[in-house]
């Protein structure tokens, strides 16, 4: 009897508190939880949350720091002891009034922008004929064209730049080719100046433009254009008045693909373009690896992603709405 | 009018291609040029492959590019997969909008800013917790696993987007688990965006150069990292002969995948 007892208690007990448990369970919603969708949400949320989010919190607590010869090369915010009892949190906003100060930084800005809007224009100067070409053409053809376009897109984006710096060279074959032509007497300077940026830049990127071209194009009514040629549009009109409104979306999208990686671009500038070839990627980059200047790089960073980069999330979201409205 | 219009266009258009070819047609050609000089032709060799074989430092550094870019792209399919699933197909949820901003943005951030941002959250959690402890192997593969993971998830979410849930519905109203209508429907249907995902990471993170120089630490240089640095210095016949090997080893995957493609009916 007592046996049982002793039993039945502890299990009472532990009913009780399973009840007790399901009870505060239900209470807040994890009952009606669904654990492996919980999962498919939370794995890549926590990876993005520590691995993407998280070090932009890093890096701007990082740009009100101040550099230091140390390991890790800057000063630490808070500084406390609890001895003393006392909690020094040292802000500094010196890397940001510097940014503000120091012309070199907003002509980096700016230049990188002018950069990107001109290099965009001229990818899309050279992108639409190609993918107008491609559009009109059927079968075999279409393919054929399509895997050309697509084929430099998957090879290394460092030896396509790579190549134009052999190419470019004042011993190189252009210069050759100019010379023995007899239009110049001299090698020209090409390699290491903003035209070599310009030729890198639309070589590698012209893919991005032409494949969003080439799906508006694709979907372009040609009725349209006979009919605006039969009420007496000029080619050239035409393609203002038919083609470029009926493109838009692909002009932009194609344009988006392009403008923004390029204005944050290292590599192009670093090894085709001069030391005067001001882009702020590479200011970024040698603010960090040169001057080894840790919070500098940050404030650079997030200045950078206040004013490109949350910019450029806007214009896309517009893009994207307007294009779902569509 | 007409035919002076379309020998306009097949004219800019015939530049264009040149444009796009003549650079890696002639990176190509002088990869066999028997010089040291690399615009002076001496002659046709393969010198500078042998060259490029016996060079360990490239050949450590493409092995190392090579694991990379399969851990990270295998990663980055799965977590992108379940991204893009979560975007698409499990209705609201608390920090939605929040989480599809974080998916997307790593499309539009800049390299330089990622490399710095992650390097720096690395070094903070190496100072606070101990991990991850030196950088190298593991942190590349994280950092590239990260970018990577956005491009699936946007290209698995257009997928599950485009094509019809009665499917999935009909699967479930004949009494499909959530498990096995993931595994034995949606996945096969989802099957060529997450190939395409897997290939784009791959060859993403075999390509990187700025998000890899930040992250990796001293003896683990990517083949990017190696071929920067020594053509920093000018260009080498070496890297002619490794081009020619990457551009060949695309070319034909390339062919391939498309030839498989046009074999099999489209999917519609």
């Amino acid at each position: 009897m007592t046996q049982s007892t002793s039993h039945q208690e502890p299990a009472i007990g532990l009913a009780r508190l399973a009840q007790l448990f399901s009870m505060l369970w239900q209470f807040i919603g994890l009952g009606r939880v669904n654990w492996g969708r919980l999962m498919v949400i939370a794995v890549p949320y926590f990876w993005l949350a520590l691995f993407f989010f998280i070090p932009f919190v890093v890096v701007f607590k990082i740009s009100l720091a101040e550099s230091a010869i140390a390991v890790p090369p800057y000063s630490s915010l808070l500084d406390w002891d609890l001895e003393e009892a006392y909690l020094n949190i040292k802000i500094n906003l010196g890397n940001y009034l510097f940014l503000w100060e120091d012309s070199f930084y907003l002509d980096a800005y700016l230049s990188s922008i002018k950069i990107a809007v001109i290099s965009t224009l001229l990818t899309l100067v050279v992108g639409f004929p190609i993918a107008w070409l491609i559009a009109r053409s059927e079968g075999t053809t279409r393919t054929v064209l399509l895997a050309l376009v697509i084929l430099p897109f998957w090879t290394s984006f460092l030896l396509r730049v790579y190549a134009w710096m052999a190419l470019l060279k004042k011993s190189g074959p252009i210069n050759d080719i100019l010379m023995a032509v007899g239009l110049i007497d001299q090698p020209i300077q090409m390699l290491q100046t903003d035209f070599a940026v310009y030729i890198g830049i639309v070589y590698t990127y012209l893919p991005f433009m032409i494949l969003p071209l080439y799906t508006a194009l694709e979907k372009l009514d040609m009725t349209l254009v006979e009919a605006a040629a039969d009420l007496g549009y000029r080619p050239v009109q035409s393609f203002f008045a038919v083609i470029v409104p009926l493109a838009l979306p692909g002009i932009v999208a194609g344009c988006l693909l392009v403008f923004i990686p390029v204005v944050g671009e290292y590599v192009i500038p670093a090894l085709l373009g001069g030391s005067d070839t001001l882009m702020i990627g590479r200011v970024l980059w040698d603010e960090f690896s040169i001057n080894r200047d840790w919070p500098m790089a940050s404030a650079v960073a997030t200045v950078m992603l206040v004013l490109l980069v949350l910019p450029i999330m806007l214009v896309r979201n517009r893009a994207d709405d307007q294009e779902g409205k569509a | 009018m007409k035919k002076q219009g379309s020998w306009v266009l097949w004219g800019s258009a015939t530049l264009g291609f040149l444009f796009l070819y003549l650079p890696i047609i002639s990176l190509v050609i002088y990869s066999f040029n028997e010089s040291k000089l690399v615009t002076v032709w001496g002659g046709w060799s393969l010198k500078w492959y042998g060259e490029l074989f016996r060079n360990e430092q490239i050949l450590n550094a493409a092995a190392l590019s090579f694991k990379v870019a399969f851990i990270s792209a295998t990663l980055a399919v799965v977590l992108g997969t379940m991204a893009g699933f979560a975007l698409q197909r499990m209705g609201k949820f608390k920090g939605k909008l929040i989480f599809s901003g974080w998916i997307s943005a790593p499309l539009v951030m800049p390299e330089v800013i990622t490399g710095l941002s992650l390097l720096l959250l690395f070094v903070a959690l190496e100072s606070l917790f101990g991990w991850p402890a030196g950088r190298g192997t593991l942190t590349i593969i994280i950092a590239h696993t990260t970018f990577c993971m956005a491009y699936v998830a946007v290209i698995v979410q257009s997928r599950l987007a485009g094509f019809d849930e009665t499917l999935e519905e009909a699967a479930m109203d004949l009494g499909a688990k959530p498990s096995s209508l993931f595994f034995l429907v949606t996945l096969p249907l989802i099957m060529p965006a997450i190939l395409a995902g897997w290939l784009l990471s791959f060859t993403m993170s075999l390509d990187d150069l700025v998000i890899a120089s930040f992250v990796s630490g001293p003896g683990n240089s990517t083949l990017p990292m190696v071929i920067f640095s020594k053509v920093r210095l000018g260009v080498t016949p070496e890297v002619n002969a490794l081009a020619t090997l990457m551009i060949l080893i695309v070319a034909v995957g390339v062919l391939v995948a498309m030839f498989q493609m046009r074999k099999r009916p489209q999917p519609e």
